[in-house]
């Protein structure tokens, strides 16, 4: 179905993926104009079908009842993506900007290399969370499985659970914070004092995501920078 | 790519569903695996009888063979289960062995193992797996990557008397494996890699080894990426190699104990939508049984 409301009619459209296709959604959603009124859609029957959601540019609220499969909401820009539901690998992969919220949990590679917005996982996030993350904020209120925030570029990933082996492996610039236990860290990844701008960002992005966890209670990680910078030592092994 | 599935009834009444349901999960995974699929499947026992599932050549008469041997042979497209009293499973398997035209593809008491080249919804239906009912299966969809696409290179690959083994992944150092275990006695068909991964098991039991024992030693003993899914006469087994980049997914509900390479192959099981979903870990043996 496309059901087409008359102009300045705002409410919720309910899109079936029982009735119609996974292709005829993402069309719809992707042809939205900027001023639209159609702001409130609904997916039903999702079924873990792959990419859907994906690929939207205007800022339209969409829900999705039921679990999602791969890459959910991916390349978002502007939208707002809620999954009543888990969600298969690369959540919100390559998000611009906006807000992706899953309420279960999310497969490996959430949020992967995404320049932008939030994602919140309510529930635990698997291997390789925030891979090549460029700019993201990343909420995971439960656990994170291993090489987080691989080769993470820039952003702010917060951890309230615990993470898995090789958090933070060759990690760039991004800012994790954990609140839990960390199997380990991987290489280059060290923990780091929290400065008042680390805290002022935590606080604000703890406040987004509902969380009423102290700032203290986490521990800032980054990166030692001994890989990503030339060194003239190594000129051999280049 | 590769699709797995895997069902394990703890509800009765769902039994005589179980290949229906395993069907309807295999076809799913069909974008996974177009080449070839199979499947095992764990039927009533009969006590004291054993039953061979073999391959058999196009045209055969299974009349003529249930004669010959005197046993009760069902035939399910190129395959037949002969099922015979175990004090004459060794005379049989003897007979099978020395007939080139027949290739045992299983023994055991209650599995019995069908596979073949083709779309998954083909394969389930030349062996009317809708039909076949029991207390757990598990089924494969294959996108060949190491070796050919032929019969005997579809999973899943049996390890043992009731024991099988499906795979999603590639193993990289499966011909030096293989070199060894030829050394040790252990006989290979084809180039596959996941038959290296069933040889290997077998091995392992072959040493004494239990099956938990036997995959874990499996975390070091082969090198590559793996979701492994093992079939027993009581249960399934999950092992994920320690980077797990395959996919995998496990539903529970107080009926069923269900694995699959999707969630999508999930969502047309009963009561999905109340079942505690998880991933599995990497580098951990998980094992359901049914109490004996």
């Amino acid at each position: 179905m496309s059901a087409v409301l008359p102009k300045n009619m705002e409410s919720t459209v309910n899109f079936d993926l029982a009735a119609a296709s996974l292709r005829e959604l993402n069309a719809t959603l992707q042809s939205l104009s900027p001023d639209t009124n159609q702001t409130a859609w609904t997916i039903l029957n999702p079924r873990g079908e792959h990419a859907l959601a994906v690929g939207i540019t205007v800022p339209v609220s969409v829900t999705i009842n039921g679990h999602a499969g791969y890459y959910c909401a991916g390349m978002n820009d502007g939208a707002a993506v809620t999954i009543n539901g888990n969600v298969g690998t690369g959540v919100a992969e390559n998000m611009m900007s906006g807000l992706v919220h899953v309420k279960g949990d999310a497969s490996q590679s959430a949020g992967a290399t995404a320049h932008g917005g939030l994602l919140i996982i309510d529930g635990n996030a698997s291997a390789r969370c925030g891979i090549s993350m460029k700019g993201i904020d990343i909420v995971v209120k439960g656990n994170v499985g291993h090489m987080s925030a691989f080769m993470a570029q820039s952003g702010n990933f917060v951890i309230c659970g615990d993470a898995g082996d090789a958090l933070g492996d060759s990690l760039y610039e991004a800012r994790i914070f954990v609140k839990g236990k960390v199997a380990s860290l991987g290489a280059d990844c060290e923990k780091k004092e929290m400065t008042e701008e680390d805290k002022t960002i935590l606080a604000n992005l703890l406040q987004k995501a509902g969380i009423e966890d102290s700032v203290e209670s986490f521990t800032r990680y980054g990166s030692a920078r001994t890989l990503y910078h030339f060194h003239v030592d190594n000129v051999g092994a280049y | 790519m590769c699709g797995i599935a895997g069902l394990f009834l703890k509800n009765k009444a769902l039994e005589p569903q179980l290949g229906a349901l395993m069907s309807g999960m295999l076809n799913v995974l069909t974008e996974r695996g177009p080449d070839s699929a199979g499947f095992a499947i764990y039927g009533a026992a009969m006590p004291g009888y054993v039953k061979f599932t073999v391959r058999v050549p196009f045209g055969f008469n299974a009349a003529d063979l249930a004669l010959q041997l005197e046993a009760v042979v069902t035939e399910h497209d190129d395959h037949v289960v002969i099922s015979v009293p175990t004090a004459r499973a060794a005379e049989i398997q003897a007979f099978l062995e020395k007939r080139p035209e027949f290739t045992i593809v299983s023994i055991g008491s209650r599995m019995e193992l069908f596979k073949g080249v083709g779309l998954p919804e083909e394969v389930s239906a030349r062996f009317g797996l809708a039909s076949m009912s029991g207390t757990h299966a598990i089924g494969h969809t294959r996108m060949a990557t190491e070796s050919a696409v032929t019969t005997e290179g579809a999973h899943p690959f049996s390890t043992g008397a009731d024991q099988c083994l499906v795979h999603n992944g590639s193993l990289s150092n499966h011909n030096d494996v293989r070199r060894s275990l030829v050394r040790q006695g252990i006989k290979f068909a084809t180039q596959n890699d996941t038959e290296v991964a069933a040889g290997y098991l077998s091995y392992k039991l072959r040493e004494g080894a239990k099956l938990d024992e036997a995959l874990t030693s499996a975390l070091n003993d082969l090198d590559g990426f793996y979701n492994f899914v093992v079939g027993t006469e009581s249960g399934f087994g999950v092992l994920r190699d320690p980077v797990s980049c395959k996919p995998a997914v496990m539903a529970e509900t107080g009926d069923y104990v269900a694995f699959a390479s999707e969630y999508r192959a999930l969502a047309g099981l009963p009561g999905i939508e109340a079942a505690r979903l998880f991933e599995p870990e990497p580098a951990k043996v998980y094992f359901w049984e049914r109490a004996a």
